[in-house]
């Protein structure tokens, strides 16, 4: 087990450059998601510590060690591809054997070895079927098993449940954590899923046009977005764009917004503020609100009703914002009504522009 | 419902229709080797006589060995080089490369004729000369395209991510191929064989002019006796080879699906 420490990394394929200087530090026995648009550059960026492929320059170590001209077979790294990739003409048992068998392990060792892994997948029984005799979400166990039965120093996960439908998605997810837990193995998972990354993780890492955006913990990534990409991209977020105050900014009609996190911005410069749909309350007069409250006024133009939450959305200046509100039976707002918005600072984040 | 019916009849009658006329000639040469006429006369009289003689034509049984012997040995050459050629086609990219498959095509199309010709005319410049040795290079050359063109199209239905996955893994380039890559293309490799055994035992106007006088195949001595006058020993002989590569096809189907996974 190892951590993977990835510095400097640019790779171009022709005149495009699919990652330009990346460097993460992803720790030894963490839970790590690369998330990004497609073209983001993720995948490269798992392809290169996997060794497929080799920067063009930058660094990539695995447990101190300089890997990045190592080629794949010497790198002691376990990998599941996004259509599994199991073998079609072995047995499942010879697929997780598969690592074992080219290493010329004793075949005594191998068989615990795999039934070790399969049982860890809960696979114990099937060990003589053939890939094409399991379901969706049993070829993804199998090649989960491969991969880690050779006691890798890293798992890679290349959108492992992309090919799965939603349900066995939970399912799995809950699962792979399990397993990462259980053997402790640093693990980088690239995903599109916002969802995916932020329930999973324990860092996530934000890619966009090749270079990383934003890289953190979920909560913080979540709650202190840098970039207004990463606020839409994780998550969704109404945007408010103007220049900044210092401690807010002010908007083209002269409204204030007062931000309590995020940047710390000189007055006059271009500066936006990203606010949660969730945070933001929703009334139909002004009633009790604290006094340092970010207030503005609008009209419902929406509501989309989704069992434990409505979404409202509400015309304001031209500007459509997103309103979250948890389903308490209290009250309903009706579409074409007049109604203020309520957030509090500390909830609002300024944003350089 | 009755238009159904007489479709049904008439599809029918079209395959006994293709059946009767691909294998209808093959019967009465097998039948005609069992007759005690040399000149398909009736009634049928059952003899196994031109099996025996055949047994006392040393120049016959001489040449089968000979047409066995070099599509054996060019089924080994061609099956092995024809798929690392298209395992390297596949897995690099280089300049020229589609130039390079494209150049494999014309020789399946140029009429057998013109490349024997072609061929006689360069083994004779070069010093090759005419011979055993040389109808052998032809035929490898011959049959090498069918080879390529048969694993090639196989391999396209190769996931790339399966030699990844086994690199992962930790195998070598060599455990890839042996393990992953081979056991998929295998039903290609050995249909890609079995096109080069049927080139180069069915070969005979190449084969015609690259053979010498006493060291020939069996096409080009067939077709020598036929010259000089007919006998029942062809049809016995013909028959014989018509068993046994049918009995091989037949073994080949029953433990190789081909065209894909069962």
């Amino acid at each position: 087990m190892a951590g993977v420490q990835v510095s400097n990394v640019s790779r171009s394929f022709g005149a495009h450059k699919a990652l330009d200087d990346v460097s993460i530090d992803f720790a030894d026995g963490g839970f790590y998601a690369l998330l990004g648009p497609s073209g983001s550059g993720k995948t490269t960026l798992l392809r290169q510590i996997a060794g497929f492929d080799f920067p063009d320059s930058g660094r990539i170590a695995i447990g101190g060690e300089s890997v990045e001209r190592v080629p794949v077979e010497k790198r002691r790294i376990g990998m599941v591809f996004q259509n599994y990739a199991l073998f079609p003409n072995m047995s499942v048992a010879d697929n997780v054997a598969f690592g074992l068998s080219v290493r010329g392990e004793a075949k005594a060792v191998i068989a615990t070895e795999v039934q070790r892994a399969l049982d860890l997948v809960q696979l114990g029984k099937l060990g003589g079927r053939r890939p094409h005799q399991l379901s969706g979400g049993q070829r993804q166990r199998v090649a989960l098993a491969r991969a880690i039965v050779t006691k890798p120093r890293v798992l890679l996960l290349d959108e492992p449940l992309g090919a799965l439908d939603k349900a066995l998605r939970v399912d799995m997810q809950i699962e792979l954590k399990r397993i990462q837990r259980e053997i402790r193995i640093t693990t980088i998972f690239v995903t599109h899923d916002q969802e995916e990354a932020l329930t999973m993780s324990d860092r996530i890492g934000i890619l966009r046009d090749g270079r990383l955006v934003q890289e953190g913990p979920p909560e913080e990534i979540y709650d202190r977005p840098k970039s207004e990409f990463a606020a839409t991209f994780l998550g969704d977020a109404n945007i408010f764009r103007g220049d900044s105050t210092g401690s807010g900014i002010r908007l083209a009609d002269g409204t204030a917004i007062a931000a309590g996190a995020g940047a710390t911005l000189t007055a006059g410069a271009k500066a936006s503020c990203a606010v949660r749909p969730e945070r933001i309350r929703i009334a139909t007069d002004v009633g009790a609100s604290e006094s340092n409250a970010n207030m503005l006024r609008g009209q419902v133009s929406k509501r989309i009703f989704a069992g434990n939450n409505s979404t409202y959305f509400v015309e304001r200046a031209g500007q459509t914002l997103k309103v979250i509100v948890q389903n308490t039976g209290i009250e309903r707002l009706a579409e074409g009504q007049d109604v203020v918005l309520c957030w509090s600072p500390e909830s609002t984040v300024l944003i350089a522009g | 419902m009755a238009t159904t019916r007489i479709l049904e009849w008439l599809g029918r009658l079209y395959i006994w229709l293709l059946l009767a006329f691909l294998y209808l000639p093959i019967i009465i040469m097998a039948l005609m080797s069992f007759n005690v006429s040399p000149f398909y006369q009736l009634p049928f009289e059952w003899t196994t006589e031109w099996y025996a003689s055949l047994w006392q034509n040393d120049q016959l049984i001489a040449a089968t060995w000979n047409s066995v012997e070099i599509a054996v040995i060019t089924t080994i050459i061609c099956t092995v080089l024809g798929s690392a050629a298209s395992l390297a086609l596949y897995r690099n990219e280089f300049r020229g490369k589609k130039f390079l498959q494209a150049l494999l095509f014309p020789p399946i199309a140029i009429p057998w004729l013109i490349t024997g010709t072609a061929m006689l005319i360069f083994f004779f410049g070069v010093g090759i000369g005419r011979g055993l040795h040389a109808i052998l290079l032809g035929h490898v050359a011959l049959a090498l395209p069918y080879v390529i063109v048969v694993v090639s199209a196989r391999l396209q239905t190769f996931a790339p991510e399966l030699e990844e996955a086994a690199r992962s893994l930790g195998a070598n380039q060599w455990q890839v191929t042996q393990r992953v890559t081979l056991p998929w293309i295998m039903p290609g490799v050995i249909a890609g064989g079995l096109f080069a055994f049927a080139v180069s035992f069915d070969q005979f106007v190449v084969s015609y002019f690259l053979a010498t006088p006493g060291q020939t195949t069996l096409p080009v001595e067939i077709y020598a006796a036929i010259r000089k006058g007919f006998t029942p020993e062809i049809n016995a002989v013909s028959t014989i080879i018509i068993v046994v590569s049918m009995a091989l096809m037949l073994l080949t189907a029953r433990f190789f699906k081909f065209g894909g996974e069962k």
